[in-house]
C-alpha cells in the first residue's frame, strides 16, 4: 500500500500541525511499517500507555505478578513528506511480544528496550537487554503499566530480587553484558558514569587498539529518575513544569511541545502574542547552547581562546534574557495559554541589542576559527557520518543536518509564527566534526535574523489566554524543533484534570546509537570532541 | 594569530568582583574553621551529577567564563574525586547514580565538603523520591552547604561555595 493510503485512512491528531494518528491491527502494524520504511519515512519515537480507566489497584496486586493485566497500546511516531503518522498498535496480549520496528527502523531498537523496562512489553527483538533498568527497581515491576499501591511497595523495598538488601543501602550494580571484541593488543577503556568534566553521567566502553577505536558502546539509564511515572502524579495544567525540566537545556522546547500537546487536545487556540513570544524564548534557548558548544568545541580542540570569547557572549545573552523575560534559563516561560510573562519595550530593545552584538562579534570569531590551522586539523574529517548513514540509521535534528538530512521542523511543518517567518534550513553534507560546527555558526546567524524579525513583527494583544483542561482521554501530540532536533511530547488526558500518560521524547535517542558509528577508526583522544560536536541529552533520554 | 590576539586586546579583562558569602545557606556545622582556613586558599571542587536535567551543569560551566572567572579566585574544577576538596552535587539522587555518589564520597579525603546545588539537590524538586530517586543530596551523603534555585545562578553558587569555606 502507499504511504498516501495510509494517511488517507487515518485521522487528524490535535497538537503539532499536520499530524495524523491511525489505529492499526497487528497485521496492519507489521504492512504499514514495511510500507513507511520503503517510503522514506522517519521514526521520532515510540511509546506505549494504557487502555481504559486507571485500575483499581488489587490488594493482593503488590509483589506479584498483576492478576488484572491491562490493556496496553503502543505508539510509534513517524515523519513523512506529507506530516506526521501516528500508529497505535492495540496489543491484547501483554505477554506476547509485538512486532519489533528495529530491523526497518534502527534507532527503535533503544526505544524498545526502554518501553519493556518501564511498561513491561516486550518486542520480537533478539537484543533483551534491559536499558533504562539497571538495578533500582526488579524486572517484574513495571513503572508505567502497575497500579500506585504496587509503585509504592517497589520505590520502598526497591528491587525484590535483591530483597536482603535493607532500603537505605545504594542498589547493587547489575551486571550489564557489553559486547566484546577480542584480538591481540585489543583492550578496553570504560568511561563514566562520573565524567572527568561537568557533564551529565552515563557510561562509555571503548575498546582499543593502541590509539584506534575498533568499538565503542554506551550504556545508559544512569540519570532515569522516574518522569514518566511523575507527570502522571501532576495535574494536567502543571505539567509543563515537568517538561520543562526533562532536559534543562531545552526547557523551552519541551514545556512549548506539551502545551502544544495540552492545547491541541483541550482545543484551546493561545492569542497570537504568545506563539511569537514562545518562538523568541525558542530561538534564544537555540542561541545559547551554540554559543556555549562552539566554545566548548574550540576549548575540545585545544583552543581555550574559542572557550572564553564564546562563553562571554553566552553569559550576555543570558543576562539579556533575564532582563527581558525573567530568567536566564525559560524554565518556566511557556505556561498552558501562552507565556507567564510578556516583553516590554525595553526587554524588546535589550534583545535587539544583543542579536545586533552577535551579529557582529561572531564574523570575526568564526573567521579566527576557520582560519586556526590546530582547529582545522582537529575539526576535519573527525566523526564523520556519511549522508548515507544518517539517513539509514535515521540521523535527526542538528545532527542530521550536518550530514545531508535537510529537515528541520521551523520549515517543514511549521506553526505559527514560523509560518510568518520563512527560517532558512542550514545543511551540510560533509558529517564531520567540523560541519556539525558550522551548522551551528550558520543557525545562530539565522536564529539573530528570526530574534530580529519575531521582535519587529511581535503582535499587540495579550499574551496568555482562557485555560482549560481536556477531557478524559484525549490525545495530544506537541513537536518542537529544538536546539538539538525534533522534540515531541505525547499527552494522554485523565479523568478531571489528571495526566494518564505523558511521553517526552528527545532527539538524543535518534542520535546517540550513531556515536558509536561515528567514532569507529578514530583516536580515542577524539571521543571528547566527537561528544561535544553532538552534544546529546543524558537526563532528557534516560528521563 | 594577529586577529586573536586583536580580539583579546580589544574585549580586554572583563571579569567581575565576587559577590560576599552567603552564611545563610550553610546547613551543617562541624568542620572546624582553621581546616577552612585551610581549604578556602585553594578549593578543589568535584563536580557529580547524581541525575540533574542539566540546567545546574549550565550554570556551573557559567562559573568558568571570564565575567566570573572562578580561577580567578584559586577555585578549580578538577577531573578526580582524589584531588577534591568539596563535592559540587546536583539533581535528586537517582536510584542508580547512588552507588556512584557513595564512591565518589569515599573516594574524596578527608576533611572534605559537600554542596547540595539546586532545588532538586536541596529537596528533590519537582522529581522527589520514587522507584527510581532517592530525593535530596542529604538523603545519600551529608551536605555542608545547600543551594537552591532552578537553575540557581553563577552569583548564587559563587556565594555558597565561598560560604562552604568561610571566606
Amino acid at each position: 500500500m502507499a504511504l498516501s493510503a495510509w494517511f488517507e485512512r487515518s485521522d487528524p491528531q490535535p497538537g503539532a500541525p499536520g499530524l495524523r494518528t491511525l489505529n492499526v491491527s497487528h497485521s496492519e502494524w507489521r504492512q504499514a511499517i514495511g510500507d513507511l520504511a520503503a517510503a522514506d519515512v522517519r521514526l521520532v519515537a515510540m511509546w506505549a500507555s494504557r487502555d481504559g480507566a486507571v485500575p483499581v489497584p488489587a490488594a493482593s496486586a503488590v509483589h506479584e505478578a498483576s492478576p488484572a493485566q491491562p490493556v496496553a497500546t503502543v505508539h510509534a511516531m513517524f515523519l513523512a513528506r506529507p506530516g506526521g503518522l501516528t500508529l497505535n498498535l492495540r496489543h491484547e496480549d501483554p505477554h506476547a511480544p509485538y512486532p519489533g520496528l528495529e530491523t526497518l527502523f534502527p534507532c527503535a531498537a533503544r526505544m524498545q528496550r526502554a518501553l519493556a523496562d518501564l511498561s513491561g512489553l516486550h518486542s520480537t527483538a533478539t537484543d533483551t537487554r534491559p536499558w533504562l533498568r539497571h538495578a533500582a527497581w526488579a524486572s517484574s515491576y513495571r513503572p508505567l503499566m502497575d497500579s500506585p499501591e504496587t509503585a509504592a511497595a517497589a520505590s520502598g523495598a526497591a528491587a525484590s530480587d535483591a530483597a536482603a538488601a535493607p532500603a537505605t543501602a545504594a542498589p547493587a550494580i547489575e551486571a550489564y553484558e557489553f559486547v566484546r571484541v577480542e584480538g591481540e593488543g585489543v583492550h578496553e577503556i570504560a568511561v563514566g558514569p562520573v565524567h572527568a568534566g561537568s557533564i551529565e553521567p552515563g557510561h562509555f566502553r571503548c575498546t582499543v587498539v593502541g590509539e584506534k577505536v575498533l568499538k565503542l558502546e554506551e550504556r545508559f539509564g544512569y540519570a532515569h529518575k522516574g518522569i514518566e511515572l511523575r507527570f502522571t502524579q501532576l495535574p494536567i495544567l502543571e505539567g509543563h513544569r515537568l517538561a520543562a525540566r526533562v532536559s534543562g537545556d531545552s526547557a523551552v522546547a519541551f514545556s512549548w511541545a506539551y502545551c502544544q500537546a495540552l492545547e491541541g487536545s483541550a482545543g484551546m487556540a493561545i492569542p497570537s502574542r504568545a506563539a511569537w513570544l514562545r518562538a523568541l524564548g525558542l530561538e534564544l534557548e537555540r542561541i545559547a547552547n551554540h554559543l556555549g558548544d562552539i566554545g566548548a568545541l574550540g576549548n575540545d580542540a585545544g583552543f581555550a581562546f574559542g572557550q572564553s570569547q564564546f562563553s562571554r557572549l553566552k553569559e550576555y545573552v543570558l543576562r539579556a534574557t533575564q532582563e527581558a523575560l525573567g530568567a536566564r534559563y525559560l524554565m518556566d516561560f511557556v505556561v498552558p495559554g501562552g507565556t507567564r510573562v510578556d516583553i516590554t519595550d525595553s526587554g524588546i530593545r535589550i534583545l535587539d541589542e544583543v542579536a545586533g552584538m552577535l551579529e557582529q562579534e561572531i564574523p570575526t570569531l568564526r573567521t579566527i576559527y576557520d582560519e586556526h590551522e590546530g582547529v582545522r586539523d582537529r575539526f576535519t574529517g573527525t566523526g564523520t557520518v556519511t549522508a548515507e548513514l544518517a539517513q539509514r540509521l535515521g540521523l535527526t535534528g542538528l545532527a542530521g543536518r550536518a550530514s545531508g538530512q535537510a529537515y528541520d521542523l521551523r520549515a517543514d511543518l511549521p506553526c505559527a509564527p514560523y509560518t510568518a517567518l520563512a527560517p532558512v534550513k542550514c545543511t551540510r553534507t560533509a558529517g564531520d566534526v567540523g560541519a556539525r560546527v558550522a551548522v551551528r555558526f550558520d543557525e545562530l546567524q539565522e536564529s539573530c535574523r528570526l530574534l530580529r524579525r519575531i521582535l519587529e513583527m511581535l503582535p499587540a494583544g495579550p499574551h496568555i489566554g482562557d485555560v482549560s483542561a481536556p477531557a478524559d482521554g484525549a490525545v495530544g501530540v506537541g513537536l518542537i524543533e529544538g536546539w538539538r532536533g525534533p522534540v515531541l511530547v505525547a499527552l494522554h488526558a485523565g479523568p478531571e484534570g489528571t495526566i494518564r500518560r505523558c511521553h517526552p521524547h528527545d532527539p538524543s535517542w535518534q542520535n546517540w546509537p550513531v556515536i558509536e558509528h561515528a567514532i569507529i577508526g578514530n583516536i580515542i583522544a577524539d571521543l571528547p570532541i566527537i561528544n561535544k560536536s553532538f552534544n546529546l541529552a543524558y537526563s532528557g533520554h534516560d528521563l | 594569530m594577529l586577529k586573536t590576539l586583536r580580539q583579546i586586546a580589544r574585549v580586554g579583562i572583563i571579569t567581575e568582583p565576587p559577590p560576599p558569602a552567603d552564611q545563610q545557606l550553610r546547613v551543617r556545622e562541624g568542620i572546624q574553621d582553621n581546616i577552612r582556613r585551610v581549604l578556602g586558599r585553594a578549593l578543589c571542587i568535584r563536580h557529580v551529577d547524581a541525575g540533574s536535567c542539566n540546567g545546574c551543569e549550565l550554570e556551573i560551566h557559567a562559573l568558568n567564563n571570564p565575567l566570573y572567572n572562578l580561577e580567578g579566585l584559586g577555585i578549580r574544577f578538577v577531573a578526580s574525586p582524589r584531588h577534591a576538596d568539596l563535592l559540587l552535587v546536583t539533581g535528586p539522587v537517582s536510584k542508580h547514580m547512588e552507588a556512584a555518589l557513595r564512591r565518589t564520597y569515599e573516594a574524596t579525603p578527608d576533611p572534605k565538603l559537600v554542596v547540595a546545588l539546586g532545588d532538586c539537590g536541596c529537596t528533590g524538586g519537582i522529581f522527589g523520591e520514587s522507584y527510581a530517586s532517592r530525593g535530596r543530596v542529604s538523603n545519600v551523603i551529608p551536605v555542608d552547604v545547600a543551594i537552591p534555585g532552578c537553575p540557581p545562578s553563577p552569583t548564587r553558587i559563587l556565594e555558597g561555595i565561598l560560604a562552604a569555606i568561610a571566606r
